[in-house]
């Protein structure tokens, strides 16, 4: 049975009365004959199921929710492929000036220079951080991103009369967004493996490749924390069939200032600026998913792009000036709010902040590696470098004393560390895939160790103290199951 | 171990058939996959009268943290599917060779089916699996 | 300089516990030819207060001017809480709530946010949230795909009263799987969608009819009868509204003779608490039936228990989603528009059913106040008749390219010219007020707009 809910977790709509309400926040009431021009036959006749609280009861309500949740502005967050780094708040502050929160987006251009000035300088310093030769912002989230690219490469060839390619290779590893991506895209995907040390198998690609190959979706780093060694090779095979390649930015963290994928032959790729150049994750977004694109796919990028008259007049480019653009992906200019702050991030950061950024992610990456490693855990690419995230097997625990990488996961969370990410990629049995990010000390690195070590233990002395993990969160493990069987998607007024 | 029945015949994918007297197959998944995919939340069986090629995806289970297909292993046309796993997926965990089968259909004369396996064969496969 | 904390001596030490001599020899499985020379486009560096100054200065350069622009995107009071709660820490950098036992606080929020919206649509369900209103129509049109099993055809009936814009985002993100989206008139006098425009389709096979209500013009659609006609005929009806006015009008989960209303239900969250900010971020919403639930791209929260019997809430049917069914998930959506979502859940616990109903009524009485005033001055008229929201649009004895631009030098946004997006109108203009906008806002949109009118005249 479903215990009574404690303080914390009662409902807003349990705090609801009749008749109460922020009301110093409501426009003055009307006369009926304000609306008496609607037909009645239009008209709601029920009011709709919101709360009805005062001001403070609000405020108090969604404070305390807020205290239930980890962040990176209180906890250490390891999510390996997320790179949950610190937002600094400059970045919030200066994008929510009144002026820009008030702009209209079908304002003209005469009242968005500035606001225009900075996505254009937005698009030319990503440009410049890729090695690519356009870049367009309007894509919303990673996901998106993804679709841009696709849809772009199957424009591509569509362009040059090439009708039948169709197959999107990806490797085994890949995110899930990618061969979701290419089936809404109207393509389909191939998987090929990698071998031991985490490098794709290159006969598999060379078998794979041919006159249906659209393209090729990587991510380099690879989802397995390490460099693809021969990727000059992979574009070499990929090309010459005929096909382009997607590079997945979700780990453009490791690489930033040191390595471009425009000069590792890449022919679209997507940021996730929410990764990468530190915008929130907002507890799940909003994310925004910039593409850029070399030379020949530039024609076909989304619209509207910003671009530069005269020197000193930005305005927008749209379906006129980009006649073979795949179209527009959002109906105004995707996440401006978000793109702004990617924007004041890269300002703050300049051109040496930028190399920085892959270094020290890099060097916290290797240190905790390093460091787990002489503490007795698996990595499960022992003989490489970690890029910006690594992965550690728990393979061995789980056989030998029935404790799972989940219930390592769970009991971190009691040591004020979030879990890192679990069971993906699927390829290694039992896995924590690790990122630190450069914005963590060295002291939260050695922390994370020590935690770590101390599961250990328990995990050979006391297993049932973490496969009960967590123990001192709002919950217990939840009943997923019972989620999904007795759906409960709603609340509803008891009678 | 996975409880593999010696009556049944077995796909590579994992699913099971049985024919059925009057010259029907019945088709579940095995224990060795319900195991694999965890607690069932949801199965969607096909509607009766659906034709179905061989290796066409006709069901769906659904846990927490999977969801597969279940490919046809013959042709034939659907004559039913189950009607209790709406409201009782856990039927295929608890039963996955009784009252957990899926479907049944009548199969296409002369059809080519799947290469099915004996149960001895299937649990070999299931050792070389590292099931 | 990048937000990194190490001293020298970190460095040294952790370099040293790695077994290498520099943070260069990290990067040594990469190719040297592959290595960045320089990233010279990139400018130097600015600290906190430089990048204060310089993004100032931008702002200034944008103004603020009184703004009569609507299509999509409305000025509305923000409660000062809904901003300062929202962006707290604990939201604000928060990552999806994979992990629930460490996310109560956005997963609570999230499904009281899903109460909220099935109520103000009067549907059984809603998501956490896709992108914008425009991308939740392309998701709606492809879930309909997903859930009319017994339509084969992938037509979506758009009529052309419905957001150009969603139209366009609508066919650039389906088109690829074969959906095919087909215009649809609307009367010349009254800017709605008749159903005489419809009856060339009654023997066809429809998969889906998205109706906007109010429509992009500011019109009030016959939702009923459209909605009976899709019905009758097994076409499903994707009902795209405005929330503010869904405190006033028939909820989509009402529409229609038979009761069953709206199959799915998609619009834009923007005017629930989030600023216009140049169009981004905002939310699409989305809600439907109980029996389409598993259909619905996006994720979902529910309520459960823990192994304690606490009642506690978790991401839930995420066997839908990409990170699990790959290739064949309803969507590749991962990242949403949560926090905008957390903004508009703030926001309707503030407003609430009476402070909502009073925005949407004040709205539309400011409208009326608006078009009233303008079609005062001479050679401006209603292009429609028949009742409106809170935009409508206006006609003019001129191009309103010239007007616009001298009302904007007077420090006033017009509205929206429609000359290129429906030129068959004339010289057209679609205006918007909110309950932002007061009297005197008003007269001097009308002075500026006489005087602009005259001024354009002497040109």
């Amino acid at each position: 049975m479903m215990r009574t809910h404690d303080k914390a977790s009662k409902l807003i709509f349990e705090y609801s009365h009749p008749g109460r309400g922020a009301t110093d926040q409501w426009p003055q009431p009307l006369p009926a004959t304000a609306t008496s021009d609607l037909p009645q036959r239009l008209l709601r006749t029920k009011p709709p199921l919101l709360p009805e609280v005062g001001e403070l009861e609000a405020v108090r309500h969604f404070t305390r929710l807020s205290q239930l949740n980890f962040s990176i502005d209180t906890h250490f967050y390891p999510l390996g492929s997320c790179t949950m780094k610190y937002n600094p708040k400059a970045c919030n502050q200066y994008a929510m000036l009144p002026e820009f929160l008030g702009r209209h987006p079908l304002a003209p251009e005469s009242h968005g220079q500035g606001f225009l000035a900075c996505m254009y300088e937005l698009q030319e310093m990503l440009k410049e951080v890729t090695g690519m030769q356009g870049v367009a912002l309007s894509p919303m989230a990673g996901a998106h991103g993804e679709f841009a690219g696709v849809a772009m490469i199957r424009a591509y060839h569509r362009s040059r009369g090439d009708l039948a390619r169709n197959e999107i290779i990806v490797p085994e590893a890949a995110h899930g967004t990618n061969p979701a991506t290419a089936t809404m895209c109207g393509c389909i995907v191939r998987e090929i493996p990698v071998n031991d040390e985490g490098d794709i198998e290159l006969d598999a690609l060379r078998a794979a490749v041919g006159p249906n190959t659209a393209g090729i979706m990587l991510t380099n780093p690879s989802t397995l924390g390490v460099f693809e060694r021969r990727i000059e090779e992979v574009a070499r095979i990929v090309h010459t069939a005929g096909g382009l390649l997607y590079y997945d930015g979700a780990n453009l963290n490791a690489i930033l200032g040191k390595v471009r994928p425009g000069d590792m032959g890449f022919d679209v790729i997507h940021m996730n600026l929410h990764k990468t150049f530190s915008t929130p994750h907002g507890g799940g977004g909003p994310g925004a998913g910039a593409v850029g694109v070399s030379a020949r796919l530039r024609p076909f990028l989304p619209i509207p792009i910003v671009g530069l008259e005269e020197g000193h007049r930005y305005r927008w480019l749209a379906e006129k000036d980009l006649p073979q653009s795949i179209g527009r992906l959002s109906g105004f200019m995707g996440n401006a709010g978000v793109l702004l702050r990617a924007y004041i991030y890269m300002r703050m950061l300049g051109r040496e902040g930028m190399s920085q950024v892959g270094e020290y992610a890099t060097l916290n990456a290797n240190y905790l590696l390093t460091r787990l490693k002489q503490a007795g855990f698996d990595a499960a690419y022992p003989s490489r470098r970690a890029s910006h995230e690594f992965i550690i097997t728990l393979k061995r625990q789980a056989r030998e004393l029935d404790v799972t990488t989940m219930d390592f996961a769970k009991r971190l969370l009691d040591h004020g560390i979030h879990a890192p990410t679990t069971y993906f990629p699927l390829l290694v049995p039992e896995c924590l895939l690790i990122e630190p990010t450069e914005t963590e000390s060295k002291d939260v690195l050695d922390a994370f160790v020590a935690a770590m070590t101390q599961i250990q233990q328990e995990a050979e002395q006391e297993p049932e103290r973490v496969t009960s993990a967590p123990h001192t969160m709002p919950v217990r493990r939840l009943d997923d199951v019972r989620a999904a069987k007795q759906l409960d998607l709603r609340w509803k007024p008891t009678a | 171990m996975s409880n593999v029945p010696p009556d049944l015949q077995y796909t590579k994918t994992h699913e099971w058939v049985r024919t059925l007297p009057d010259g029907t197959v019945e088709i579940g998944i095995t224990d060795h996959a319900q195991h694999a995919l965890g607690d069932l939340v949801f199965v969607e069986v096909p509607e009766a009268g659906r034709a179905v090629a061989l290796g066409e995806p006709c069901a769906v289970v659904e846990s927490v943290k999977a969801a597969s297909d279940v490919y046809s292993p013959v042709a034939g046309e659907i004559t039913l599917g189950n009607p209790l796993l709406a409201g009782e997926p856990e039927a295929v965990n608890n039963d996955p060779y009784g009252k957990g089968w899926l479907m049944r259909l009548h199969p296409t004369k002369g059809a080519a089916s799947a290469d099915l396996m004996p149960a001895d064969k299937y649990q070999t496969l299931l050792q070389t699996e590292g099931g | 300089m990048a937000f990194i904390p190490h001293t020298p001596a970190d460095v040294e030490a952790m370099l040293a516990t790695i077994g290498v001599s520099s943070i260069e020899q990290l990067f040594d499985e990469i190719p040297a030819s592959l290595r960045v020379k320089s990233l010279d486009r990139v400018p130097v560096g600015l600290n906190e207060m430089q990048i204060g100054r310089l993004m100032s200065e931008r702002a200034r350069a944008d103004g603020r001017p009184l703004c009569y622009i609507g299509a999509g995107a409305y000025e509305h009071h923000i409660p000062a809480a809904v901003w300062a709660l929202t962006t707290r820490g604990e939201f604000y950098s928060a990552y999806t709530p994979y992990q629930a036992e460490a996310s109560q606080g956005t997963l609570q929020l999230i499904y009281e946010y899903q109460t909220m919206m099935a109520s103000l649509t009067g549907m059984d369900v809603s998501n956490a949230s896709l992108y914008d209103g425009a991308s939740a129509v392309a998701e709606g049109s492809l879930m309909a795909v997903r859930a009319n099993r017994k339509s084969k055809s992938l037509r979506i009936l758009v009529p052309r009263t419905v957001n150009p814009q969603y139209r366009r985002v609508a066919v650039a993100t389906a088109g690829n799987q074969g959906l095919r989206f087909e215009d649809v008139a609307y009367t010349p006098d009254g800017g709605v969608t008749p159903l005489d425009a419809l009856k060339k389709y009654d023997s066809e096979d429809v998969t889906a009819i998205v109706i906007q209500q109010p429509n992009f013009f500011g019109q009030l659609e016959d939702v009923d009868a459209l909605t009976d006609w899709a019905h009758a005929k097994g076409t499903f009806v994707i009902a795209v509204v405005n929330p503010t006015s869904l405190a006033l009008l028939k909820p989509p989960g009402e529409w229609g003779s038979s009761g069953k209303g709206a199959d799915i239900v998609v619009g834009d969250g923007q005017p629930l608490g989030v600023p216009l900010s140049s169009g981004g971020p905002y939310f699409g919403f989305m809600t439907t039936r109980m029996e389409y639930v598993r259909q619905m791209p996006g994720r979902i929260v529910g309520r459960t228990v823990d192994v304690s019997g606490r009642a506690g809430f978790t991401l839930t049917l995420q066997a839908r989603e990409q990170h699990i069914r790959r290739a064949k998930a309803t969507s590749n959506i991962c990242t949403n528009q949560g926090l905008l979502v957390t903004a508009a859940t703030i926001y309707m616990s503030l407003m609430g059913p009476v402070g909502l109903e009073r925005t949407a009524a004040a709205s539309h009485a400011s409208a009326n106040d608006l078009v009233s005033a303008l079609t005062a001055v001479k050679g401006v008229r209603r292009a429609f008749a028949g009742p409106f929201f809170h935009e409508s649009v206006l006609l003019f004895d001129r191009p309103v390219g010239p007007i616009l631009t001298s009302l904007a030098n007077r420090g006033i946004l017009g509205g929206l010219d429609l000359s290129e997006l429906y030129p068959e109108l004339g010289y057209a203009l679609l205006v918007c007020a909110t309950e932002t906008k007061t009297k005197s806002d008003i007269e001097s949109y009308v002075t500026a707009l006489s005087e602009a009118a005259a001024a354009v005249r002497a040109a």
